[in-house]
């Protein structure tokens, strides 16, 4: 079967999906940005097959925003995490408390 | 016999589906490293699909920033943090069934809209994502945006050297 849009949908979809449960479920603070990260790519993933098969260009444009913005999330965020590191010796969510009620 | 791009997009997509899943559930190994390596899998298979929707720069695009920027930023990190073993914890059983339910209800959605909807065919012409072309619409179309993109970058990289100084003021 030729893989059409919804194929794509899906696959992007499940990525998504698998990002959200590594947000959700991992305690270790890179593996939840890298969870982000694979949000972001079923994002683009999406925004592509929709370029392509409604023929406009427009979306690849916007996936090429999407990366570059993402990079520079990335690089700020670990900068972050480093920082955190530095001043609390983990990189863990759970030993993270002081905003907990 | 199916043509061969249907059967690449088959072999793309059920490596960036494994991968991403080994990437944040890995069963044999809890180390961040091995999670970085399948996020590159997961990201190059990615370029293959975009390959297959003709969006050639994306692509080439997708394995320069993310598999050659983001992810030696990642193993830097991961070096500089010298993070062992994530030790096993106590799985909380509340998180991890409310991760999973939101996971199952975002699925059944999906589902359910996909299955409802028709056929989308093909319309209009074919779009290549030569660079050409997408250079002239970001330069003509898009002018002001990748200006402030540049201008985000810039503040990024501000940040980022004032994060990573020894003490912060």
């Amino acid at each position: 079967m030729t893989p059409g849009l919804n194929h794509y949908l899906v696959v992007s979809g499940l990525l998504f999906s698998l990002g959200l449960l590594g947000v959700l479920g991992r305690r270790n603070l890179l593996i939840i940005y890298m969870g982000l990260e694979l949000m972001l790519n079923a994002g683009n993933l999406a925004l592509v097959s929709f370029s392509r098969f409604n023929a406009n260009l427009n979306g690849q444009v916007m996936v090429f925003f999407t990366i570059t913005v993402a990079a520079a999330e990335v690089a700020v965020g670990l900068a972050l995490i480093v920082a955190l590191y530095r001043k609390r010796q983990t990189a863990h969510v759970e030993d993270l408390t002081t905003l907990k009620f | 016999m199916p043509p061969l791009t249907d059967l690449l997009f088959y072999v793309f997509a059920g490596l960036t589906l494994v991968c991403g899943f080994l990437c944040v559930a890995n069963p044999f190994s809890r180390n961040p490293v091995t999670s970085a390596m399948f996020l590159v899998l997961t990201i190059v298979s990615m370029a293959g699909l975009f390959i297959l929707l003709h969006a050639f720069f994306l692509a080439a695009v997708q394995i320069l920033v993310y598999a050659g920027a983001v992810m030696v930023l990642f193993l830097f990190v991961i070096m500089l943090l010298d993070l062992r073993e994530e030790e096993r914890r106590r799985i909380r059983t509340f998180t991890l069934a409310t991760g999973a339910l939101i996971v199952m209800v975002i699925v059944g959605l999906l589902v359910r809209v996909l299955s409802g909807a028709a056929p989308v065919r093909q319309t209009g012409p074919e779009v290549e994502g030569h660079t050409k072309i997408l250079g002239r619409i970001l330069l003509e179309q898009y002018v002001l945006p990748f200006e402030v993109l540049s201008l985000l970058l810039l503040v990024a990289m501000v940040g980022v050297i004032l994060l990573s100084k020894k003490d912060i003021k």
